[in-house]
């Protein structure tokens, strides 16, 4: 097991406005017991990774991006293009090169 | 760990459907929503063959979605129709202008023409303009109800038999909670009627009426349509802001709560005695409105004059507005003729001295030179003047009297652009 995860994320419907309007972020996560230490995490999972992202790409008014643990209603998330609803959501478990992608849909009409 | 389409297709399943539980593949979905949205327009009998129909695009991802389904649906079930696409640029740099190319997109990918009607040419006023007048309180007001005429302007001119726009399943769930938040029962009858409009007016058809956001998003991602996507840059209305928050939570816990809030709007019975407004045309601008002088007149009479927050609010406020912008144009135009009959003996046969004036003779109330001296503000009103066909002479406005129904004219329309398109199924 290597000590790192790499990860592709993505941004898109105006989520990106949030990102530096960066749609698209290569990211290595270190081992989650370094980087949360008081979780009783053992392994990465969509919940841990808002945490890291809350902490390390976003950029403005999280309250747009995130509510409570999870994301905001109406941010779509598509873990290797597919609906994070058939995959458990924010238990989601990590996996090597994983594509991660935010969509919201609050934007515009 | 993979999850299979639900139609036993066997391929995987890529989305879970929140309209019906249904987890399917991309094709399934693609073929169960499209499928959908063509059953609304069979059942809501939207179109007739032959028709034109004007798509209202605004370059998000509902108009876009709308024009790619239509064209799709057009040719796959035959419906016969002449699809155009009609938008409105407000006038926002950096908003509108962005979004325009998006729609140019449109034009080239789905192979319709586009008619672009800007508020600059229908009014005289770009958005960023009126901004600069009236600040950034109640600048959606201004852009819902010049949207809303300027969509119709555009259909008369590309001479369709309808509009139809991309509110969605959501956008109709959040207006009925508007419309209830606010007491709106005129509104709350007809804002989730499939096609609206009356006598004279071009009829609106929202073929997305039961078509949720999500699957909305998700069609376009995996069709991988291009819309454009960013907040209108003028705020956004807190109220509505909320309601649309309460929606999406609640949403969450329960995806059908949308569709019951549209079925709730449908099927409430409203009281015979809650007064609902009849159409009329409006004298000034002879476009259909409920009242003697519609909507889009009177913000404009306001801007013209100086008096931008004349129209927002209550309408006994309007009339004190003008009230005290009329008595303090007396005052001045006392002034004005006291200090002329000091320097001049001889009035009579005198020019009046203010540029605008038609009439000879002392300066009285008639005269449209007085009116507003405030420079460009002036020259635009007197063009304004002359394409609404406002009487120059005319200095109270009749349509608005206290007795007048608040509600109705004067409530607050929402921005389409940064709330998700409250604007035209809340209007007509
Ligand atoms: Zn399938």
């Amino acid at each position: 097991m290597p000590e790192t995860l790499k990860l592709q994320i993505n941004f898109s419907g105006g989520a990106e406005l949030l990102f530096d309007k960066i749609k698209k972020h290569n990211i290595e996560l270190p081992s989650v017991r370094k980087y949360l230490p008081d979780s009783k995490a053992e392994k990465w999972t969509i919940r841990e990774l808002l945490v890291w992202i809350k902490g390390n790409l976003l950029k403005e008014r999280p309250e747009l991006f995130l509510q409570g643990d999870s994301v905001r209603p109406g941010i779509l998330v598509l873990i290797n293009d597919a609906d994070w609803e058939l995959f458990g959501e924010l238990e989601y478990e990590l996996q090597q090169n994983d594509n991660i992608m935010f969509i919201s849909t609050l934007h515009g009409g | 760990m993979p999850v299979l389409c639900k139609t036993g297709c066997g391929k995987n399943a890529v989305l879970k459907r929140p309209k019906t539980g249904d987890v399917l593949c991309k094709d399934c979905f693609f073929w169960a929503f499209e499928t959908e949205i063509h059953y609304t327009i069979i059942k809501g009998n939207l179109f007739k063959s032959g028709d034109a129909v004007a798509v209202a695009a605004s370059g998000g991802k509902d108009s876009t979605v709308l024009a790619h389904v239509l064209k799709t649906l057009n040719e796959r079930y035959d419906y016969g129709l002449n699809l155009m696409l009609l938008s409105i640029d407000e006038g926002i740099t950096g908003y509108r202008d962005d979004s325009l190319e998006t729609v140019k997109r449109n034009r080239d990918d789905y192979e319709m023409s586009l008619k672009i009607l800007s508020y600059k040419d229908l009014y005289g006023w770009t958005m960023d303009e009126i901004v600069e007048q009236i600040g950034r309180k109640n600048n959606c007001t201004f852009c819902g109800v010049f949207r809303r005429q300027a969509l119709d302007r555009g259909a008369a001119m590309l001479n369709v038999k309808c509009i139809a726009t991309g509110h969605n399943a959501d956008d109709i769930a959040e207006t009925v909670l508007m419309n209830i938040l606010r007491g709106d029962i005129a509104r709350l009858k007809r804002c989730t009627a499939i096609s609206t409009g009356s006598e004279g007016t071009i009829p609106r058809v929202k073929p997305l009426k039961y078509t949720y956001e999500k699957e909305i998003v998700m069609y376009a991602h995996y069709k991988k349509l291009v819309y454009f996507s960013t907040e209108c840059i003028f705020a956004p209305n807190a109220y509505r802001g909320h309601a649309r928050a309460l929606l999406k939570d609640l949403e969450k816990i329960r995806p059908s709560c949308i569709m019951d809030i549209i079925y709730s709007g449908e099927t409430m019975a409203v009281k015979e005695d809650v007064s609902l407004p009849s159409q009329r045309t409006c004298s000034r601008c002879k476009f259909v409105s409920s009242q003697e002088v519609c909507k889009a007149c009177v913000l404009l009479e306001g801007l013209n004059k100086g008096l931008p927050k004349l129209g927002i609010g209550k309408s006994s406020k309007a009339k004190r507005m003008l009230d005290e912008y009329h008595a303090k144009q007396q005052m001045s135009i006392d002034e004005l003729n006291k200090e002329f009959q000091a320097n001049n003996c001889i009035a009579k046969g005198k020019t009046c001295r203010s540029g605008g004036c038609k009439s000879n003779g002392l300066i009285s109330n008639d005269c449209q030179g007085n009116k507003n001296k405030n420079e460009h503000l002036n020259e635009k009103a007197n063009e304004m003047l002359t394409v609404y066909l406002l009487p120059d002479d005319e200095c109270i406005v009749n349509g608005i009297s206290p007795t007048d129904n608040d509600q109705e004219n004067f409530e607050e329309i929402a921005c389409e652009g940064s709330c998700g398109g409250g604007s035209i199924s809340i209007a007509f």
